[in-house]
């Protein structure tokens, strides 16, 4: 998992959005979600969408994981415009280019940790073999070795999130692309999530969005800080209080 | 995704809700056994009518007769083609030439007369009529008493149960017939019976008109001449038939048989006799008809043509025949409608459970979308569901629908047993209506699954994922 190792150092842009629009209609009048956008992200960036509910992060979010289409306005993910993508080309792209994290785990409750996470192989064709070998691979990479034949409910929510990102890297995504990851989990859960994603970021060069309401777990972990409120970007500033090594935020908590 | 993949990830699914799904599955295959017991019935009819048909001797023979005796049964075929008195005559050279023609098993001349038996020093006036040895597989003397004729000479007659009776002074009671043939042919099977009968004989030329004479044996025809002599001959009763052989010619059906070489030889005095006189001063016979006996039921039209074409008139029962294949087509539509209309319900049944699956697994879908299914994965995966289940429904669908079919064969061959009649089998589960059956339900699954899979492959992931 590190083919996209230096990609930090050169820094060219992963994420670019131009005046980026996605409106609802509800009942007759118009939901601006997304109201004219304009971000970018350097490859191996870890960046925080921050604002209240309904300020239309997670509507940035899905644009950029091409679950969702923009009203108006490009997202351009390593040059190429998704906007312009047919759907069939998009399922590719979310299968082979990024990864997601959510709030609820979203792992499928009828199968094992090791059927989710050999799930996205399945799509991919990744024969039968190898996928076993990567999915055992990938969980005992998040300690979950033991749990491997478990159903998610079978598991706490720290588990559970641990197999969603063992499932989210394991066709080796340039996107990390996380939804409220520490939501549904407890502050020590939460942390050791959050590492974990640190360390991929850090050590696999990937890049990491992340959505939260939470200004004290962005400050702590990500490089930028997004803010938005009613699908307009307030502001985009540097983490001032960010620490480039992981190694002393046990000490700031 | 692959296909291995697809079916597994589509049989995990159906074992996840596995209460709905088999019900489902109950619904086709009942959709398919009623299908299938329907058709099967049906054919089983059909192939009952046409064995018995077939062995009836009716289907594969035509009757041919000279335009001469004005006796054609189509009124359209006499007033087309040669004029009778130019038409050609049905001799022993014309019923060879009929029998060779392609497709022809036999043909061979029609001999009957009216004649005067005799038991027991009583005389019996009845119609004899004369049997080609191949008559005998024919289904009228499948509960012959005694035996069919020893050779195609012997003289051995077999008699028909209501002749028998009339030998025995016995008279048939009014109503339903319940005459024991058995008993009737103990006293008379290897009895004689005397026939006497009218022979023509070729005569020396009779003594000329003075002055005609010459011309008229140089033609060759005047004053040709032959003698009836009243002859006897002694028959052995080797048979009785129960059913009547020759049911569907009426009032002149035979009620004695004759095996035919022995009739030919006999030069029995026809009625065309007299307006043939001519030929009929020598050996060589005319017939009055000769039936053509055709290796298979669907050549009989060709060969009649073909007869046509020689220019005799003929007459087949095919037209019969067509009216009651048609008869089973209709047949067949229907029950097939009415076994459809079972598997219309099942179609439903599938549709709905697939539609509710959606519903259930809508952020399942959402996930699997997000994750890098495409749309095509997701709509293959409710088709793999929803061909599942037909497969499976139509695999025991068909074994229900062979099983229902078999017990009421059962059941009917134990209601006819009671009632005496032989067992029949009028069920028929071909192996082409199995494969049918099992296509026919595999893709009614898919049809059904169309609208279920579409819906579900066009389900946007960002809404499906928002349920919490």
């Amino acid at each position: 998992m590190s083919s996209a190792g230096n990609s930090q150092l050169n820094g060219a842009p992963a994420i670019h959005a131009e005046q980026l629009c996605r409106h609802y209609l509800m009942g007759g009048t118009v939901i601006r979600a997304v109201d004219g956008v304009t971000l970018e992200v350097r490859a191996g960036e870890f960046v925080a969408l921050l604002g209240s509910s309904g300020s239309g992060k997670s509507s940035i979010l899905n644009l950029i994981a091409g679950l969702d289409r923009p009203t108006s306005g490009n997202v351009v993910i390593h040059g190429r415009n998704l906007a312009q993508l047919s759907r069939e080309e998009l399922a590719k792209y979310r299968l082979h280019t990024v990864g997601m994290v959510f709030q609820s785990f979203n792992l499928i409750p009828s199968m094992t940790l090791t059927e989710n996470v050999e799930l996205p192989m399945r799509f991919a064709e990744i024969e039968r073999g190898k996928r076993d070998t990567l999915a055992r691979e990938a969980l005992t990479r998040v300690g979950l070795q033991t749990r491997m034949n478990h159903r998610p409910s079978e598991l706490s929510g720290g588990e559970q999130q641990r197999a969603a990102l063992a499932r989210a890297l394991i066709n080796r995504p340039q996107l990390l692309l996380a939804d409220e990851p520490t939501g549904n989990l407890d502050s020590h859960t939460g942390t050791e999530i959050m590492n974990m994603v640190r360390e991929f970021n850090q050590q696999l060069g990937m890049t990491v969005v992340m959505v939260t309401h939470e200004r004290a777990l962005a400050e702590r972990y990500a490089q930028r800080l997004i803010f938005l409120a009613d699908g307009k970007l307030v502001s985009d500033e540097a983490n001032s209080a960010f620490v480039t090594s992981g190694g002393t935020e046990q000490g700031r908590r | 995704m692959k296909l291995p993949d697809l079916a597994e990830l589509a049989m995990r699914n159906l074992r996840e809700s596995v209460l709905r799904n088999s019900l489902t599955t109950i619904g086709i295959s009942v959709g398919v056994a009623s299908l299938v017991a329907m058709l099967s019935l049906g054919i089983g009819l059909q192939q009952l009518a046409s064995r018995r048909l077939m062995k009836s001797g009716l289907f594969d023979t035509v009757v041919v007769t000279s335009r001469r005796d004005l006796r054609g049964f189509n009124r359209e075929q006499e007033n087309s083609g040669p004029a009778p008195g130019e038409s050609r005559i049905l001799d022993e050279a014309t019923r060879l030439e009929m029998e060779r023609m392609p497709n022809v098993l036999e043909a061979y001349p029609d001999i009957r007369f009216i004649t005067e038996l005799r038991y027991e020093d009583k005389p019996h006036l009845t119609m004899v009529a004369a049997l080609p040895s191949s008559a005998q597989s024919t289904d009228a003397f499948d509960t012959l008493q005694g035996h069919f004729f020893s050779s195609d000479t012997a003289p051995e007659a077999v008699i028909q149960k209501a002749f028998a009776e009339e030998l025995l002074g016995k008279t048939p009671k009014a109503g339903l017939d319940e005459t024991n043939v058995k008993e009737l042919a103990a006293p008379l099977l290897g009895k004689e019976l005397t026939m006497r009968y009218a022979q023509r004989e070729a005569a020396p030329t009779a003594p000329a008109i003075a002055g005609k004479q010459n011309a008229a044996a140089e033609e060759g025809l005047a004053g040709a001449a032959y003698s009836v002599v009243s002859r006897e001959l002694k028959l052995k009763i080797v048979g009785v038939a129960d059913l009547d052989p020759e049911s569907m010619r009426g009032p002149t059906r035979a009620r004695v048989f004759l095996p035919l070489k022995l009739a030919e030889s006999l030069h029995v005095m026809q009625p065309t006799d007299l307006r043939e006189i001519s030929r009929a001063a020598t050996d060589q016979p005319v017939y009055s008809s000769v039936s053509v006996r055709v290796k298979n039921p669907s050549q009989v039209q060709t060969v009649e043509d073909a007869i046509k074409k020689m220019g005799f008139n003929t007459f087949s029962i095919l037209d019969a025949s067509r009216s009651i294949q048609q008869f089973f087509k209709v047949l067949d539509v229907f029950l097939g409608i009415f076994g459809s209309l079972a598997l219309a319900v099942a179609f439903i049944g599938i549709v709905n459970t697939l539609v509710m699956a959606i519903l259930e697994r809508r952020r399942e879908i959402g996930i699997m979308k997000a994750i890098g299914a495409s749309d095509g994965d997701v709509k293959r995966l409710f088709f793999a569901e929803a061909g599942a289940m037909g497969i499976l429904g139509g695999i025991i669908g068909v074994a229900l629908g062979w099983a229902i079919g078999q017990v009421i064969n059962l059941g009917t061959n134990v209601y006819l047993k009671r009632q005496s009649f032989p067992p029949e089998h009028f069920w028929s589960v071909p192996w082409w209506l199995v494969a049918f059956a099992l296509v026919f339900s595999f893709f009614v699954s898919l049809a059904a699954g169309l609208y279920p899979a579409g819906r579900a492959a066009r389900l946007d992931p960002v809404q499906a994922l928002r349920y919490e």
